[in-house]
């Protein structure tokens, strides 16, 4: 389990984060803190802000007003490639990953290891290399495939999940952004996949985690973060609180029974 | 609970893998059967000969440039209908300009080429730059303006074909230098057709490119799944232009190779060049859903068509038999396709 957060300084923060498109306010100023060795599961009903939240933070919007600190320095992301420069990698809910290519090809797709020397100044590719990086980059989480070059369109959902969330842990140094990453699967490949969540987490990176299913939620999120309309309207810890208290603040239930 | 791999999936991933290995030898087998009919029924031994098979390597020179050019195409899940028009604008462009600087209308009328070697290299460079041109043209609208390639390249099929009609006035370039086919394009060097060295070597060349660097491993990520190429920082409007600006190119090293054989450009030809290059590319085992391909299989793709012309009309059968066939092993090799597809995916 992971360490208490109070004790650490956070890995990523958001300060009165807010975006707006036109008249349409998307995020309403959202404080969110990451820490090292922690899963955030990211609830809330459609339209609530948790899609802006993970874009903004993977780089692929940048928000109206508010700021992103990592280790005490303000940081804005202008491009998926400014955040995976600072560690931080997005498993989207479509994987891109290439059918066709082996499993080695797409996890190092965008990122070739050339070969030493003149041949890899002309542009070859040292695919001995990539299969080894990517054999230990599936070992470091325990996935088991028959082989890296194994096509990634002869594997089952949850092994396609799997390989995306490796690719992503072998860029990501500091935090893994995951959309939904169940949400297309049975319920053994669910398990599997949150197992690999829990072991992304347990290498010491932070993992965020937006999901709609709550029992995955509750089996897997150290800590729970609740928007609605835009707004964080609750944040729960591991073990303090039940599905019906997260279905309440997701609804915003809770308000009205406290207020009635 | 480990995420391993469960039996089944084993089962399926290598029945995916025997089925492609087979279909993927069946096109080689095919071609050693079709090779061995005719050495048997071939009157006098004339198919099984050495003479006979550099033939057939020198028809299938020019066809294998092109059908080079088209399997980065077809991988990057694009087509180029256009290659026909531009090889023969290349070459209408290259024996212009080499006409011209090569002597005064009335000299090279006689025959007489003062400027020779500035004329042959400078035709050279313009048939190479407007084969590019026209590339560039095609992959600018594909990845630039979104059209669809099959659209961008019907239409600069008829447009390439009609402006070099009307460069030339719609008659075969006269007056070219004698000295390409002397220098080049009838030449034989250690047996076998300088044209033929030429379209190997490009083979080999383009297809380590292919299958060993990073731009090849670009161009099969971008057939496989263009949003997950863009998304792992692929720049995808680049590498689609540059496969059609080599497209291009290598139509105009085969109109460079057409005037170098026959000292003329040849306008009424080429019209089928697009169909014969895209079935090389399929019938090797390329998917026009993109991702997949190779130049080795587009090589084997290139014979068959060009052993059963060759059979043929050694046998006696009348030799528009060869578009029969090309088409129907098109048509099948695609379904072939579908039918893999179909069965690695469908879960």
């Amino acid at each position: 389990m992971s360490v208490t957060e109070t004790s650490r300084s956070p890995l990523l923060s958001t300060r009165r984060l807010h975006k707006s498109y036109g008249h349409v306010t998307a995020l309403a100023g959202v404080d969110m803190d990451i820490h090292a060795g922690e899963v955030v599961a990211l609830v809330g009903d459609n339209g609530a802000g948790k899609s802006t939240l993970v874009k903004i933070l993977s780089g692929a919007i940048m928000p109206t007003s508010g700021a992103i600190t990592m280790s005490g320095a303000d940081l804005t992301f202008g491009s998926p490639r400014d955040a995976a420069a600072h560690g931080i990698q997005t498993v989207y809910q479509d994987l891109a990953l290439a059918g066709d290519m082996s499993i080695a090809s797409n996890i190092y797709l965008g990122r070739e290891m050339g070969r030493p020397g003149l041949a890899g100044r002309l542009g070859f590719l040292d695919y001995g290399a990539m299969r080894r990086g990517a054999d230990a980059t599936l070992a470091r989480l325990d996935i088991r495939l028959k082989s890296v070059d194994t096509e990634v369109r002869a594997l089952s959902g949850g092994q396609r999940q799997s390989v995306a969330i490796a690719r992503a842990l072998a860029w990501a140094s500091k935090i893994v952004l995951l959309d939904e990453p169940t949400a297309a699967l049975g319920v053994a490949q669910t398990r599997q996949v949150l197992e690999l969540v829990r072991r992304v987490r347990d290498l010491g990176l932070g993992v965020v985690l937006i999901s709609h299913n709550m029992q995955d939620v509750l089996s897997v999120a150290d800590r729970v973060v609740v928007l609605r309309l835009g707004a964080k309207a609750a944040e729960f810890t591991a073990g303090n609180f039940s599905i019906d208290q997260l279905v309440a603040a997701i609804t915003g239930a809770d308000r009205f029974l406290a207020g009635g | 609970m480990r995420p391993n791999l469960h039996e089944g999936d084993v089962a399926i991933v290598s029945r995916v893998s025997v089925a492609r290995y087979i279909s993927r030898n069946f096109i080689l087998v095919t071609l050693v059967m079709i090779v061995a009919l005719f050495s048997i029924v071939s009157p006098g031994n004339a198919f099984l000969s050495f003479v006979n098979f550099r033939n057939i390597l020198l028809d299938a020179a020019s066809l294998s440039l092109l059908a080079v050019g088209m399997t980065f195409v077809v991988i990057a899940r694009q087509i180029d209908l256009s290659v026909g028009s531009v090889l023969i604008f290349s070459s209408v462009v290259a024996s212009q300009t080499c006409v011209a600087i090569a002597g005064t209308t009335q000299e090279v009328a006689a025959g007489v080429y003062p400027q020779l070697a500035l004329g042959l290299a400078a035709g050279a460079a313009a048939g190479l730059l407007s084969g590019a041109a026209w590339g560039y043209v095609n992959g600018v609208l594909v990845a630039r303006a979104n059209i669809p390639s099959f659209v961008v390249t019907l239409g600069s099929l008829a447009c390439a074909l009609g402006l070099a009609q009307i460069i030339s006035g719609g008659v075969n370039v006269r007056y070219v230098p004698l000295e390409v086919q002397s220098w080049f394009g009838g030449r034989v060097v250690l047996g076998l057709p300088a044209v033929v060295w030429l379209a190997g070597a490009i083979a080999v060349i383009f297809g380590i490119v292919l299958a060993g660097t990073r731009f090849g491993h670009h161009v099969y990520a971008i057939g496989s799944d263009e949003e997950a190429a863009r998304r792992v920082g692929i720049d995808t409007v680049r590498v689609k232009i540059s496969v059609f600006v080599w497209m291009g190119v290598l139509a105009g090293v085969a109109g460079l190779v057409d005037v170098a054989r026959f000292t003329t450009t040849s306008l009424g030809g080429h019209a089928t060049d697009n169909l014969a290059a895209i079935a090389a590319v399929v019938i090797g085992g390329g998917s026009l859903f993109g991702g997949r391909g190779t130049v080795l299989g587009t090589m084997v793709g290139i014979f068959i068509p060009a052993v059963l012309q060759n059979g043929f009309i050694i046998n006696g059968v009348q030799p528009f038999w060869q578009s029969v066939i090309i088409g129907v092993l098109l048509v099948a090799a695609v379904g072939l396709d579908q039918l893999q597809r179909a069965r690695s995916s469908g879960r």
